[in-house]
This record gives structure tokens, C-alpha cells and sequence, in this order.
């Protein structure tokens, strides 16, 4: 019967083709490790997110008068409200977790390197999609923080010689930020912007699928194939890796769980106290700071003491991870066969992008300038200095196969 | 039918003139839908003048009135503030305000004001549209022994002295923007307009 209905299907629509391309038959190296957890801890998160989202705005009113009531409405009258809201408010924050992992995993085997350079630069454009849907999201509480932190990324774009300040009219659609704001906003991140991540997370997996996972040992496992065409050092992704992966969602739920019932506000970092006070034109909170996720590229805004040029740096320092493919010259993949110097780089890189997310959070005094300038200099070092020692890297040989 | 009767030329020569009309039909359509972000008709009619009554405004305090949902501040400066303003000339990107966008005529002057002890100025720092601090105390330890007092915008660190001119070495890359304003009686000023002195 049930094999009867398959085949009905199967006629009709590529039901089992889909399945076997994708999971069945799709063959993954047999090498992953810990660091292969995030790229499907992502895609749970993204639908934690936009199953949770729906639900909010169910309740949720996008308007100047009513949303900052309407958010502790959800928080205390709503059935439940109160855990939708902070199982959304900890995806965020799960969100960027898993993502910055995910990129790591990237520069530390190789992932972005010929053939998947297309795979990076579509999760670039995700992570890029992704901060717009976050700033965007956070807007709608209507707080403090929500409406000081708007203000000041749309007033990024009044940098912008001659067309600045018509640009950051036309975003805010007011003189200042308001109702028009919060509206749009609201569309944009419940309709425009989900569409567009859905629709780059699968031309993600299509490249992945297209031409097969990179591994720890950055050896393409396509070169050693067996007489049926599969390759040596592949298995199939699922059942093998499917399982693997609901270990990781397991674990990845149990930290969520201890975030969501008993850190919902991650001490200010995840949810700011700011911004359960009803934002007021009139007054900007003593100390302003982005949520944690933005905080390494907003330290490096607050390091240039010239408003172009600091929103010049802070874009240059997203922009320039789209070129890493062609930046980092070396024909080896993994960090395992490549040489000292990029170890220490890579290292210095790592943290320094955390050292710089720190020093965001802290009130500005010279000593913090001083040490935002030192660490965004570092910052744009990791890139100069890849670009110059990859190119006769000192690497080690690379095995044919990839090991255990 | 054969591929040698087809003259490629006059395929290709289709293709590209309904491709550039079709490309100029997008381009209209996008028009009502990005035109559709400009502040509405209601947003640009919100922008009346507003009165603020200084009469009980103490000298060296600053009160804060709303116009276009900005807050706009009125300080009433003492002697020795305004002669203060001389000094901090050396440090300031533009101590004469000769950028004309950031007053009207009548405030292009050290201190940046029509009636000399009373400073009106729109309290949103020209950085990143974060509203400054008030700070008229002298030498406090967070600003150093040389602030004659002035407003710190907290987000990122900016500095304006006491007639909102921008100091040198911070982000802000224009003094604070003096609104249109006039005095209806003397202790009246109606904040937006220029009034018919101007």
C-alpha cells in the first residue's frame, strides 16, 4: 500500500530522487568531526525562529502606540507567551552562536576554497540577510535600546557622501524614527527578509549538494571512487550523519533549554535592560551598546574617529570575508597540513573578533579607544597577512585519503 | 526547419529590444513601490512650530522641548560661559560655523545664538543621531581638566562645547544644528520658525 502511494508520487513528482540525492544517496566524508554540528544546527534554529516568529505575530501589534504593550502583553497575559517570546529571543542569540561556529569551521579546514567558493558567498549573503533580520527584529519591542540602536545603524547610512541623508529619510520614512519606521521594519522582517534566507539557505545546500563537503583533512573524496561510482571515503548522509546530527540537536536543545528558562536575558548581553523601558525620543540610555552579536564590527566603528571612515572600516569589515576565497592563495585546505603562520593567524584572528566584541560592550575612556584601534588593526591584519604568506605557503603534504 | 534559414542577427536584435523594454517597465514599476518609503503627507505635516517658555529657566540649566519628535534644548549660558567659547576656539573643527546647514544666518557666531546667553539647539549629535549629555560641569574626571563644559554624546564618545560646536579628535564631523527660532515676547521662543526678523 504504502509502496503503491510512493510510486503514484514518484510518478507524478521526484519524491524518492530528491530524497536519495539529497540524503539517501548523497555521499559525505566519513571524517566529520565535532565541527560539522552547526550547519544543521542552523537550519534547526532557522526553524525554531520562523515557527516561533509566526506565532508572535499573532499577538504582537506594529505600531507606535501599541507595540512596546503589546510585547508585555505576550509576556503576561498571553497562554505561554512568555515562552515563545524568549524561545525566540534565545534562537536569535542561538542564531549568530551557530553561525559564527559554522564560519570558523570555514576558515579552519578550507571550506570557502575553489570549487565552493559559491557555497561561502551564499553564506555571506545569509549572514548578511541574517544581521538585517536580527536589527530589524529587535526594533519591534519598541524599548530604549530598540529605538537608539535603530537610530544609530540608520544613521550609518547618512555617511554616505551627498545621497546620505535623503537615504536615511527614505529608510526611517519620518524625520526621526517612528510609527512608518516600526511598521516597515515589522514587514520586513515577518515577510521580505525570511523569503530571501529560505531561498539562499537552499541555493547554499544546492552548491554544497553540487559539489560535495569539504572535510577536516580538505581532501575532495570525489578523486578515490570505487566500481559503483561511490567515493571510498564516503557514506551516505543519511542514515549516518542524520544521526549524528539529532546527537548534536540533542545537546544544542539542552544548552537552549538552560538559556531559555533560566538566562532568558543572558545578564543584559542577549536581551538588554534598556530596553524594557518604553523608548522616549527625547533621551538616549547613558550607555549604549548593540546586542552581542554586533558588537565586533560596532568596535571597530567606535575605533575611527571620523564618521565616514568608521562607517567605511565597519562595512569593510564584513565585506572583505566575501573575498576570503580569493584572499587566501593556499592550495591546501585544512589547517591540519598548512603552516605555522596561519595557525597564529587564524588564532589571533579568533581573538581578536571576540576581544573586539568585548571591548564594544564597554563605556568609551581612552584606554578602550586605544585598544579598539590596536584590535581593529589586527582585525584587517589577519586578512593582510594571509594574503601575503599563502600564496608560497610552507604546508605539509596531504594525504591521498582522508584519515581515520 | 532548418538552422540556416534563421537569421540570428534579427533573434538577437529582438531579444535585446524586448529585453531593454521589459528591463524599462520594471523600472517604472519600481517607482510607486520605493516612492512609497518617503515620509507620507501626515509624517511632513508634523512638523509645526513649537513654543517654549524660558521665563523660569535658571541661568547655567537646560530645558528640553519636543519638535518633530526631536529633542530640542534651551540653555541659558552665564558670562563667564560665553567667554569661555573664546578658548575652546583652537580645539574646534569649526568655531566660526561656517558650515550655513547647520544654522540659519542670525546664529552664525561664537556663540551660535540670538539672544548671546540663550542657546537653542537640536539635541541630536551629528554622528550617529544618538541625543548628547548635558555636561556644564568644569574639569570633571571623565573629560579631562580642560572641558569648560558642553554636551558628550555617550554612544560614541563626541564632544561639543557650550555653543554645540564640535571639538576636533571625535566623530561628530559638524557642530549641533541650531533649529529656526525666534522670540515672540521675551521670555517666548517659538521654536521652527525664523520669524519675520530673518
Amino acid at each position: 500500500m504504502g509502496n503503491k502511494l510512493l510510486g503514484w508520487v514518484d510518478d507524478r513528482f521526484p519524491l524518492m530522487k530528491m530524497w536519495n540525492e539529497h540524503l539517501a544517496e548523497y555521499y559525505t566524508p566519513k571524517n566529520f568531526n565535532f565541527w560539522y554540528f552547526f550547519g544543521s544546527l542552523a537550519l534547526l534554529v532557522l526553524v525554531i525562529q520562523i515557527v516561533s516568529g509566526i506565532f508572535l505575530t499573532m499577538h504582537y501589534k506594529p505600531d507606535g502606540e501599541l507595540a512596546f504593550a503589546s510585547v508585555e502583553y505576550i509576556m503576561r497575559d498571553v497562554p505561554y507567551g512568555w515562552l515563545i517570546r524568549y524561545i525566540h529571543s534565545t534562537g536569535a542569540t542561538a542564531f549568530f552562536i551557530v553561525v559564527y561556529l559554522h564560519m570558523f569551521r570555514g576558515l579552519m579546514y578550507g571550506s570557502y576554497k575553489k570549487p565552493r567558493e559559491l557555497i561561502w558567498l551564499f553564506g555571506m549573503f545569509i549572514y548578511l540577510a541574517l544581521m538585517a533580520e536580527a536589527f530589524m527584529g529587535y526594533l519591534l519591542p519598541w524599548g530604549q535600546m530598540s529605538y537608539w540602536g535603530a537610530q544609530v545603524i540608520i544613521s550609518l547610512f547618512s555617511a554616505i557622501p551627498v545621497i546620505g541623508d535623503d537615504l536615511t529619510l527614505w529608510i526611517r520614512g519620518d524625520f526621526v524614527i517612528s510609527d512608518a519606521t516600526l511598521n516597515r521594519f515589522f514587514a520586513l522582517h515577518v515577510i521580505a527578509l525570511p523569503f530571501v534566507i529560505v531561498f539562499l539557505v537552499v541555493a547554499h545546500i544546492l552548491a554544497l549538494h553540487e559539489v560535495g563537503s569539504n572535510n577536516p583533512d580538505g581532501v575532495e573524496i570525489k578523486k578515490n571512487k570505487d566500481s559503483n561510482g561511490i567515493p571510498l571515503d564516503g557514506i551516505p548522509f543519511h542514515p549516518y550523519y542524520t544521526v549524528k546530527d539529532i546527537v548534536g540537536v540533542v545537546v544544542f536543545l539542552f544548552f537552549f533549554s538552560v538559556v531559555m528558562f533560566y538566562f532568558p536575558d543572558g545578564g543584559g548581553y542577549f536581551l538588554e535592560h534598556a530596553n524594557f523601558i518604553a523608548s522616549d525620543p527625547l533621551k538616549t540610555p547613558e550607555h549604549i551598546a548593540p546586542v552581542w552579536y554586533f558588537t565586533p564590527f560596532y568596535a571597530i566603528l567606535r575605533a575611527v574617529p571620523d564618521k565616514l571612515m568608521g562607517v567605511g572600516a565597519m562595512g569593510a569589515a564584513i565585506v572583505v570575508l566575501f573575498f576570503l576565497p580569493w584572499i587566501d592563495r593556499c592550495k591546501v585546505k585544512s589547517i591540519r597540513y598548512r603552516s605555522g603562520i596561519y595557525k597564529i593567524n587564524l588564532v589571533v584572528f579568533a581573538v581578536t573578533f571576540v576581544v573586539l566584541g568585548w571591548l564594544a560592550m564597554q563605556p568609551v575612556t581612552d584606554t578602550i579607544t586605544n585598544l579598539s584601534r590596536l584590535f581593529t588593526f589586527l582585525y584587517f591584519a589577519f586578512f593582510g597577512v594571509l594574503f601575503v604568506t599563502s600564496k608560497n605557503e610552507n604546508t605539509k603534504p596531504v594525504p591521498d585519503r582522508v584519515t581515520s | 526547419m532548418s538552422t540556416d534559414t534563421v537569421d540570428k542577427g534579427k533573434r538577437r536584435f529582438l531579444v535585446a529590444s524586448t529585453s531593454v523594454v521589459g528591463a524599462v517597465g520594471a523600472g517604472f514599476v519600481a517607482v510607486p513601490f520605493l516612492s512609497s518609503w518617503m515620509p507620507s503627507e501626515r509624517a511632513k505635516n508634523a512638523g509645526a512650530p513649537i513654543e517654549a517658555d524660558i521665563s523660569r529657566l535658571e541661568e547655567g540649566r537646560m530645558l528640553t522641548v519636543e519638535w518633530q519628535s526631536k529633542p530640542v534644548w534651551v540653555v541659558r549660558r552665564s558670562e563667564k560661559t560665553l567667554a569661555d567659547l573664546e578658548t575652546n576656539n583652537a580645539s574646534l573643527k569649526d568655531p566660526a560655523s561656517d558650515n550655513i546647514d547647520q544654522q540659519p544666518e542670525y546664529a552664525k557666531s561664537q556663540q551660535r545664538s540670538r539672544k548671546p546667553e540663550i542657546l537653542v539647539l537640536v539635541g541630536i549629535c551629528t554622528h550617529l543621531g544618538c541625543s548628547p549629555t548635558f555636561r556644564p560641569d568644569i574639569a570633571p574626571a571623565d573629560l579631562g581638566e580642560d572641558w569648560l563644559g558642553g554636551f558628550f554624546c555617550p554612544c560614541h564618545s563626541s564632544k561639543f562645547d557650550m555653543a554645540g560646536r564640535v571639538f576636533q579628535g571625535v566623530p561628530a564631523p559638524t557642530n549641533l544644528v541650531v533649529p529656526p527660532h525666534y522670540y515672540v515676547t521675551d521670555n517666548t521662543i517659538l521654536i521652527g520658525e525664523d520669524g519675520e526678523a530673518a
